[in-house]
C-alpha cells in the first residue's frame, strides 16, 4: 500500500485571497517577518500497487490529479509518494 | 437529437441542486412550455430539445463547486446534445458545472470578498446574436440576482482575447448607468464577466440566476426574456 500526499494550490498569477487575509491576520499577530502566505488544499490517498511500476503509478496520480483533484486552469499541484 | 418540434427542455438535478422548481415554474406555469426534471444518473434522454443545469450546490460543491458532477453519468450525453448543436444553458452551480466539465472555458474561483453574495445586480446584455438574449436589446441594462460565493470568473489572457474576438461574453456587471468597472464588479470576475457562451454559440453560462427573476411580484421580471429567447430558438 502507498500513501500518496497531494499538494494543491492556486496558480501564481492567480490572486489567492484566502492567503492575502492568513497572511493579515498573521501581520496581526505580530510577525512581521512571513512574506507571502499562499492556500491551498491537501488529499491524502492510499492506493493499492499491486505489483505496478513506480512510473505507472505516478502516471494514475497524475491522471487523476489533472482530471479530478486539480483545475489545471487555476490550480498547480505537486504530489510525494510515501511508502509503508 | 430530438426531432420534435415543439421545445421540450431538460432540466438536470444533481445531489444538491436547489434551482430546479424555479426553472420548471417558469417553463411550464408562465410559458405554458414542456420540461421535466432529469435525474443526473440517467444516461441519455431523447425527447428534450433544450437541456437547463440549474444551480444550488450539486454534491456539496466539495472539492470544486462542479468538480464532481461533471462525472455523472448525464453528462456525456450533454457533451453529445452540445455537440450536436442542442442548446444548453447553465445557471450559478450550473455555470460552473460547464466549467468544470470544459463545455465552456474557463474556470471560478471564490469570491474576492471570500464573501457569500446575495443580492439583485445589474447586467449589460453585450450581445444578442445568440438563442439566450435575442429577446434583449443590445447593451440592454437588466436587473438579476446573484447568489454564490464562487462567482469570480477566470480565463487567462489568451482565452479572454479569444472570448473578445468571437464575442462570446454575453453578459457583464455594471451599475444602473451601464458603467463597467471595479466597483460594479460583485465578485472580481475578469472584465465584469457575469455570462459567456461557446464559440458555436449553442452552450451559455451565466452566474445571475434568470429563473428567479421572471415575475413583477418577485421583484423583477428581467429574466423572462432570457426563457423566451430560448423557446422561440426552438420553436
Amino acid at each position: 500500500m502507498l500513501k500518496v500526499n497531494v499538494y494543491i494550490t492556486l496558480k501564481k498569477e492567480i490572486l489567492d485571497a484566502q492567503g492575502l487575509v492568513i497572511k493579515k491576520a498573521i501581520k496581526q499577530i505580530g510577525y512581521e517577518n512571513v512574506k507571502e502566505v499562499r492556500f491551498g488544499k491537501f488529499i491524502q490517498m492510499e492506493i493499492d500497487d499491486n505489483g505496478k511500476s513506480e512510473d505507472e503509478i505516478k502516471k494514475e496520480i497524475e491522471y487523476l490529479s489533472d482530471k479530478l483533484l486539480a483545475n489545471p486552469n487555476i490550480e498547480n499541484y505537486k504530489y510525494e509518494i510515501v511508502r509503508n | 437529437m430530438s426531432g420534435r418540434q415543439k421545445p421540450y427542455f431538460g432540466i438536470l438535478v444533481f445531489p444538491g441542486t436547489n434551482c430546479e422548481t424555479d426553472c420548471y415554474h417558469v417553463l411550464k406555469n408562465l410559458l405554458k412550455v414542456d420540461c421535466k426534471y432529469i435525474w443526473h444518473k440517467e444516461k441519455r434522454d431523447d425527447d428534450i430539445n433544450a437541456i437547463i443545469i440549474p444551480g444550488g450546490f450539486s454534491y456539496g460543491d466539495y472539492l470544486r463547486s462542479g468538480a464532481v458532477a461533471k462525472f455523472s453519468p448525464i453528462m456525456s450525453f450533454v457533451r453529445d446534445f452540445a455537440q450536436n448543436g442542442g442548446l444548453v444553458i447553465g445557471i450559478c452551480n450550473g455555470f460552473q458545472i460547464l466549467l468544470e466539465g470544459n463545455l465552456l472555458p474557463g474556470a471560478m474561483l471564490r469570491n474576492d470578498t471570500l464573501k457569500f453574495i446575495c443580492k439583485y445586480v445589474n447586467l449589460k446584455v453585450e450581445d444578442i446574436n445568440n438563442p439566450f438574449a435575442s429577446g434583449y436589446r443590445k447593451d440592454e441594462i437588466i436587473n438579476m440576482p446573484i447568489r454564490h460565493n464562487e462567482g469570480n470568473y477566470y480565463i487567462n489572457n489568451d482565452g479572454l482575447k479569444s472570448l473578445k474576438k468571437n464575442n462570446q461574453i454575453l453578459l457583464r456587471y455594471c451599475d444602473e448607468n451601464g458603467i463597467i468597472n471595479e466597483n460594479t464588479n460583485p465578485n472580481g470576475s475578469v472584465e465584469n464577466i457575469a455570462g459567456i457562451c461557446n464559440k458555436e454559440r449553442n452552450v451559455f453560462g451565466l452566474m445571475p440566476h434568470p429563473e428567479a427573476c421572471c415575475e413583477e411580484l418577485l421583484g423583477s421580471d428581467n429574466g423572462l426574456k432570457m426563457f423566451k429567447s430560448m423557446v422561440s430558438f426552438i420553436s
